[in-house]
């Protein structure tokens, strides 16, 4: 026993009386078992709203970007804001997954596998954005430097949208095989224990002919460590070049050198509470509440108040810098941020992504499931007019006051909004239903040292 | 020479850390170790050779990075320099600040995707791979010891038997 020793004041993962074939039948379950009537009802509103979006983005694509809200001053609104706001999402499956392994933080395995998910599925979501705005999609290819007719005419390696083309594809394909080697074992779990020949097929197709010898976990352990040392600096480049999209503009309340850390603190903020939103649904649907337990939910609620506070940091002293720096333009854009026509985005900004964390710091609170839950989707929102507010406050009121105007969406905006929201769910629930939800292997390398069971068997000789 | 094997079926890892330390101490030469999740320290205790993969990225790594570089310097140096907001394509270190994020990028991006086929290629994973674990029950909760017969098999099964096994097998390989 002594080599799975973990200190009696670390509180268990695994809650309950389980064996490893436990894990695996629990694991296993929802992808065995029938879909219930909350799922179907789930899935069609999800799919529904994916088809709007659809149509309003094929007339987006068919008539043109003016179907959108967009004017000659306001050139950047929702697009850009709905792009940024779901990359951010992203973040969080790449933190738990890469970042908490370096630091081996073992409650990472309970919601790794979902959060890699949520991050793959909401970069889809956010890769669509520039590639509609571009107006001709079929003419996408063009932003990679491909050799073409026009003498070759290259891309421009200068530009921050380009680095962006570079980050995001990085980001999204390194994700991809990262959560796919993950996956292996435990398709290769569901293959073994499949009864019908289709689903027998299907998942060892999915599982490459895993076997789990010796030598493969050897390596594959190796191949987790060497990508989560990657995908940790992946992942704050790809924020910090999302944020050069605005930083290296000469846009007053963009060209800021703060960007950076602060969006990458935003994003983390973001995406831990989608996770918390995901998880605290998934833990009760799908049975799984022994895996994704209070202490993982506390844990994340930890993260979410500690990044809403760096954001607010931030916040504070991108006004105190605009003020400080004597720059009228600057001074002025954040005024107007604050007491503007846009104020009560600011505010709504404000109230949601540094005031409403700060419960967290009250044990109670972070503890209770269901406030952890209506604050996940405060926050969802509070940083979505985060973004909002960056982008159109300081757009809406430009070096020339004649052409001061506002933004206000169409039906096209709103619809391709809620269609990428939609989108994100068909692809989530279908995943919940289809795929290992939990990374049950790892799950069961910690349960002799972070199990209930286990820990009360351990901690009991001590005493 | 015969490829027969003994398959010593374990129900805990720490009981399967023990037979294979035992198994070792009696010469006995170990074929293969199934298990359903990384038991650390098994690659010690079976006197494998540490992996080389981390090594492999590192080279990789370097590779994107020396693509990035002659791509950059090639596109936008050498065969269509532009002048870009007043700010003309010179030289490379001149324009060298700007080309640093996708240096960075190519470098992560060669470095995670060929360790990872590389890990494919050697661990022979692919789609349409047929798996080879000898029994279904290694992907859930049963730990498997392949141990090479030579000499005495029924020596074997029974030095085997005592290392805590639930269930023990001998088979032809191939």
């Amino acid at each position: 026993m002594s080599s799975h020793y973990e200190a009696p004041i670390r509180r268990p993962l695994i809650v309950g009386d389980k064996s490893y074939h436990d894990i695996t039948v629990e694991v296993a379950a929802p992808v065995e078992g029938k879909a219930n009537k909350l799922w179907w009802t789930a899935f069609t509103i999800a799919l529904v709203a994916f088809l709007w979006g659809l149509g309003s983005i094929i007339y987006t694509i068919g008539t043109g970007i003016g179907v959108w809200g967009l004017n000659k001053t306001v050139g950047w609104a929702w697009d850009i804001t709905n792009f940024v706001w779901w990359v951010g999402i992203g973040h969080a499956g790449t933190l738990i997954s890469a970042v908490l392994l370096l630091f081996r933080q073992k409650w990472r395995m309970g919601i790794n596998r979902s959060a890699e998910a949520m991050t793959i599925f909401s970069v889809v979501q956010a890769g669509l954005f520039p590639v509609i705005h571009m107006g001709r999609v079929w003419d996408a290819h063009f932003v990679l430097p491909i050799p073409n007719q026009f003498g070759s005419l290259w891309t421009n390696f200068n530009s921050p949208l380009l680095w962006d083309v570079f980050a995001i594809s990085t980001y999204l394909s390194v994700s991809l095989v990262f959560w796919w080697t993950g996956l292996l074992p435990d398709f290769a779990m569901l293959r073994d224990r499949a009864v019908k020949p289709f689903q027998k097929k299907i998942y060892s197709l999915l599982s490459f002919g895993w076997t789990g010898r010796a030598k493969d976990w050897q390596r594959f352990e190796e191949v987790s460590l060497v990508l989560a040392g990657l995908a940790t600096p992946l992942v704050l480049s790809v924020h910090t070049i999302v944020s050069f999209d605005f930083a290296t503009s000469v846009i007053p309340g963009w060209h800021t050198t703060i960007f950076p850390p602060y969006f990458v603190a935003g994003a983390v903020f973001s995406g831990f509470a989608m996770v918390n939103t995901l998880l605290i649904i998934m833990r009760k649907v799908s049975n799984l509440e022994a895996y994704i337990t209070k202490q993982h939910i506390e844990l994340m609620n930890i993260v979410i108040m500690i990044t809403g506070s760096i954001v607010g940091c931030a916040y504070i002293t991108e006004l105190f810098i605009a003020w400080y720096s004597g720059v009228e333009y600057e001074q002025y854009a954040f005024l107007n941020r604050a007491t503007g026509p846009y104020w009560w985005a600011y505010l709504l900004m404000m109230s949601c992504n540094v005031f409403s964390p700060q419960f967290m710091w009250s044990k109670k609170l972070r503890q209770s499931i269901t406030f952890s839950f209506i604050i996940s989707i405060v926050v969802n929102i509070g940083m979505w007019f985060e973004r909002f507010v960056i982008i159109v406050t300081s757009l809406h009121r430009d070096y020339l006051p004649s052409s001061w105007t506002m933004f206000s969406p169409t039906f096209v905006d709103i619809g391709i909004y809620v269609g990428t929201i939609g989108f994100f769910f068909v692809l989530f629930l279908l995943y919940a239903r289809t795929f290992p939800v939990i990374a049950q292997a790892e799950v069961k390398s910690i349960l002799k040292s972070s199990g209930e069971n286990f820990k009360k068997l351990r901690d009991g000789n001590h005493e | 020479m015969s490829n027969k094997v003994v398959q010593a079926m374990y129900n805990d890892d720490d009981i399967l850390m023990d037979a294979v330390k035992e198994t070792r101490a009696a010469n006995h030469h170990i074929e293969e170790v199934y298990t359903p999740f990384p038991v650390h320290g098994l690659d010690k205790a079976m006197g494998l050779k540490g992996t080389r993969l981390a090594i492999t990225a590192f080279m990789y790594g370097c590779v994107g990075f020396s693509f990035a570089v002659w791509m950059m310097n090639y596109m936008m140096i050498e065969q269509w320099p532009q002048d870009i907001g007043g700010k003309p394509s010179m030289s490379f270190f001149l324009n060298m600040p700007a080309f640093v994020p996708i240096m960075f990028e190519l470098s992560v991006f060669f470095a995670a995707h060929l360790m990872v086929i590389t890990f494919y290629m050697r661990s022979r994973l692919w789609p349409f791979k047929e798996a080879e674990n000898p029994d279904p029950r290694t992907t859930d909760d049963m730990f498997v010891m392949e141990v090479a017969v030579e000499g005495d098999e029924a020596a074997l099964v029974s030095f085997l038997e005592k290392t805590g096994t639930v269930e023990i097998k001998v088979t032809e390989k191939h």
